[in-house]
């Protein structure tokens, strides 16, 4: 094995990712907070408003970037809980449900302020809209996934059923995804046109690029900050916990 | 095969030993069903429009009452430890245990559901219709609901933590099924829905066994 190479499977153990993870998302927190300042200083301050929807529009810059990241988290989850059921390794199942009631709370962060956003827009605070829908069925997907693993007692058969539902789900969200698009446009025509105008503003978008960004540090450095408390949890016999500073006070 | 053949064949005597179970879950599909005409109204018209999603709603739940009893009984006699031991190949055994709970939970509802889609003033073509929908999608709710019910095997409320877990995986089969009665409601061909009903059925058959079995396993550790 060549030196410089980094042993990627050393961090694998929750001994030495612990640590990591500790020097890790401070860095995270901070980037996640100056990139939330500046992406809310541009949606509030720079963007221009809209001029169909007025001031109300605003509300696009958590809406989609939290869509975005609840869906991406999904994928990611699907990710670790592969690598855990290929290699085995435990920290994989940690770091699942370490990103779930994130991914949960973006899922419905979403849904809240699309109602939000939809009750002026759309005089509705919900339309069966394909893509409404699927985000909610994600929410529920989110809820099945915390509620099984919570339900199992013993943490390592937890990771692994949780493993085979977030496989299953990330099988399933596109196969529902088109079906909820198919039912909806067979079932009443499109009622509600989401897509937005074509020529969106260019500072509209770096908002919401950087506000997507911003969630991704968040998400990012909570999911780090949970895992260590995982971890801390699942190894308090280990002699390496219990030889850690913060464990001697 | 064989061994195939013979799992199915000891299920569907089992089902057979304990009628009630199998009945229970019909009588709770009969009864779903009459409750709705009872809650909106008798007016024919709109029967009709709300029929096939009411009967194909009910068949989800009555086809997902029984799932807890898939692995449940041979769970705790031991049976399910002496199967992953066998040298047939686990997932050959839990398809003929899916297949079996199919004929035992699944073919019931089609054979019912025309006599109560007859309470619902649909036509003797849209019946049709809704047999072949519920013949194409109740083993897709079969195969899903196995890898639900291997996943809560033994858990603590494992019966609405199956509800949670398989609920949002049968929508595509609901809007399919439900969908294609719909249509030929409707007047268009109900055969676009019928063939991604089968789609996902083809689906259903060669993965579900396959990720039932992994679920078995880790309960099973």
């Amino acid at each position: 094995m060549s030196q410089r190479l980094i042993n990627w499977f050393k961090f694998a153990s929750p001994a030495s990712f612990y640590p990591l993870a500790g020097t890790l998302w401070p860095w995270f927190a901070g980037l996640a907070s100056v990139l939330c300042a500046v992406g809310l200083w541009i949606s509030f301050f720079v963007a221009p408003t809209d001029f169909q929807q007025g001031e109300g529009y605003r509300i696009i810059f958590i809406h989609v970037p939290a869509s975005w990241m609840s869906m991406f988290i999904y994928c990611v989850m699907a990710f670790w809980a592969a690598i855990g059921i290929t290699f085995n390794t435990r920290l994989s199942g940690m770091m699942s449900s370490a990103l779930a009631p994130t991914g949960a709370l973006f899922a419905f962060l979403s849904l809240w302020t699309g109602a939000l956003w939809g009750k002026p827009m759309w005089g509705a605070w919900w339309v069966w809209d394909a893509r409404l829908t699927s985000e909610l069925i994600l929410f529920f997907l989110y809820i099945g996934y915390i509620a099984l693993t919570s339900a199992i007692d013993d943490p390592r058969r937890a990771d692994k059923a949780g493993a085979i539902v977030a496989l299953v789900g990330v099988i399933n969200v596109p196969i529902i995804y088109f079906s909820v698009k198919w039912w909806n446009t067979l079932h009443q025509g499109a009622s509600v046109s989401m897509t937005k105008a074509p020529t969106m503003a260019t500072t509209m978008l770096w908002g919401m690029l950087i506000m997507a960004l911003a969630f991704w540090m968040y998400s990012i450095a909570i999911a780090l900050y949970r895992v260590r408390a995982i971890i801390l949890e699942r190894e308090r016999h280990a002699t390496w916990v219990a030889e850690l500073p913060e464990m001697q006070r | 095969m064989n061994a195939f053949l013979a799992i199915v064949r000891r299920d569907l005597l089992l089902a057979a030993r304990r009628k009630s179970e199998v009945f229970t879950a019909l009588f709770f599909f009969m009864i779903v069903v009459s409750l709705f005409p009872l809650g909106i109204g008798p007016e024919s018209a709109t029967l009709r429009r709300i029929a096939p999603g009411v009967l194909w709603v009910a068949a989800l739940l009555a086809a997902m009452l029984s799932l807890n009893r898939l692995f449940a009984a041979d769970h705790q006699d031991g049976t399910l430890e002496q199967m992953s031991l066998s040298p047939t190949p686990l997932a050959l055994l839990v398809s003929g245990k899916v297949l079996a709970h199919w004929l035992t939970a699944g073919l019931p509802l089609v054979l019912l559901a025309p006599v109560l889609g007859l309470q619902f003033d649909l036509s003797p073509r849209s019946l049709g219709v809704l047999m072949i929908s519920l013949l194409l999608g109740t083993p897709v709710l079969s195969l899903v609901g196995a890898i639900g019910a291997a996943l809560t095997l033994g858990v603590r409320g494992g019966g609405v933590l199956l509800s949670l877990l398989v609920l949002p995986l049968y929508i595509p089969a609901l809007i399919f099924g439900a969908g294609a009665v719909e249509a030929d409601l409707a007047g268009l061909g109900a055969g676009g829905h019928l063939s991604l009903l089968g789609a996902l059925l083809a689906l259903g058959v060669f993965f579900a066994p396959w990720a039932a079995t992994a679920a078995l396993r880790i309960a099973l550790e």
